[in-house]
């Protein structure tokens, strides 16, 4: 009994117990191409991995947003990160998925890094189109820019034997439909996986949704199809993208792409509102909508997400 | 009142009746729309193409929340607005006749075009 708790502690019924113990507290299970993963319904933590380590992701902070959909967007950040502190593990490093900023504007970074510096937590920083205006990104990558990262501000590392790829796809310097990467991107990113086994967990960093989710609004990243084709031999490959200020996630093989909630204000369902703008919602029920994402890997498990929300 | 007016013209114009959003503003005297404007609301220029004379003064308004921008497909090298906030402006002048295409380098499918002639 005891060694199949190990193996699989669902499929007993002291590991069912245990199971719904982390069930009972909003984590959904599935498996999806031998990959268990739990989705979190919006109420709780992971546990700390064994053998592994976990990491948290938060996106569209806006600092400087100051319309009636959050008039504070300082204070939510700061109860998303009095939330990652109060986790029962520590994590080994924070994701900022982009749009740091509201208008790129030198006091909004000042004040985000400020704030974000409370965290103590080593943060590896993408680009939202919110944190390019005007400059080309100039001021993002001053401050935020990744180690070793390239002109572009694209760069990758390596955590716990997970392979990062941290992506740019806001310098859209012609129209189009929402995000792009661009060719010299791409290459690079041929030449970054290129000597990786095929067994190495990736997980892809991108503001604007690498799959289309809705491009009438831009919810989509025009030249994705190319960059996913040389990360389609991986065993595992998550995507973490912001941008949409909510959860949408899917799954096509190997990959599964997962948009993360903001920690500043909601924007409406694809095609549910005239717009891709701020939705207002009743203040009480602000926290409800926004939120924090916490990622644990081990081997044995790959990586397990649970979404939770600020008023969880 | 100044707001409830702001607020039914733009509720007007994003439903497209930008003649009766005239008709409305004219007996509620306010100015109309001057013949040299283009106004952000919800994510789309409008009109989304405007023709003017050489030497017109454009102006672009935002209604969104939103932050937007005014930037020509020649990569903002034409004319490039910075990021304009809810009810900020940006004008260009237009001297030379020919058709000027734009967009928001934020939300890149906004398109626009002015016809100078």
């Amino acid at each position: 009994m005891d060694s199949h708790d190990t193996e699989n502690p669902c499929g007993t019924r002291r590991g069912l117990l245990k199971c719904m113990a982390w069930a009972g507290t909003g984590i959904v299970w599935s498996v999806v191409g031998g990959v268990p993963r739990g989705l979190g319904l919006g109420g709780t933590a992971l546990a700390a991995p064994v053998d592994g380590f976990s990491f948290v992701q938060i996106s569209d902070t806006h600092i400087g947003f100051k319309a009636e959909a959050n008039p504070d967007p300082k204070a939510t950040l700061q109860q998303a990160l009095d939330r990652i502190a109060g986790l029962p593990h520590k994590p080994a490093m924070m994701i900022h998925t982009g749009d740091v900023s509201h208008l790129s504007k030198a006091e909004e970074f000042d004040t985000a890094a400020q704030i974000l510096k409370g965290a103590k937590l080593d943060t590896h920083f993408i680009p939202g189109e919110h944190d390019v205006i005007g400059d080309d990104g100039k001021q993002f990558f001053g401050r935020f820019g990744g180690k070793g990262a390239a002109p572009g501000g694209w760069y990758s590392f390596d955590e716990g034997g997970v392979h990062f790829v941290a992506l740019v796809n806001v310098l859209g310097f012609t129209p189009g439909t929402g995000g792009t990467l661009g060719k010299e991107q791409i290459e690079w990113l041929e030449r970054d996986l290129k000597g990786k086994s095929a067994s190495t967990p990736i997980v892809v960093l991108g503001h604007v949704p690498l799959w289309p989710i809705y491009p009438q609004w831009g919810w989509a990243t025009d030249d994705a199809a190319q960059a996913m084709a040389y990360l389609k031999r991986f065993g595992s490959v998550t995507v973490l993208n912001g941008h949409i200020h909510q959860v949408v996630q899917k799954v096509e093989g190997k990959v599964s792409f997962q948009t993360a909630r903001s920690t500043a204000f909601p924007i409406f369902a694809a095609g549910q509102g005239p717009g891709p703008g701020p939705m207002k919602v009743p203040a009480d029920h602000l926290k409800a909508v926004l939120g924090i994402r916490d990622i644990a890997y081990a081997p044995a498990t790959g990586l397990v997400i649970a979404d939770s929300t600020l008023a969880s | 009142m100044q707001y409830a007016i702001a607020r039914r013209a733009r509720m007007l114009a994003a439903a497209g009746v930008l003649l009766a959003f005239a008709a409305v503003a004219s007996a509620q005297q306010t100015p109309a729309i001057p013949p040299n404007q283009v106004v952000i609301d919800n994510f789309a220029f409008a009109p989304a193409t405007l023709t003017v004379a050489p030497g017109t003064q454009v102006v672009w308004i935002n209604h969104d929340d939103e932050p937007h921008t005014v930037t020509s497909v020649d990569g903002g090298r034409t004319f490039k607005s910075p990021a304009l906030g809810t009810d900020d402006k940006f004008t260009f002048t237009f001297a030379k006749p020919g058709t000027y295409k734009y967009f928001c380098s934020i939300h890149r499918y906004m398109a626009g075009t002015i016809e100078v002639k």
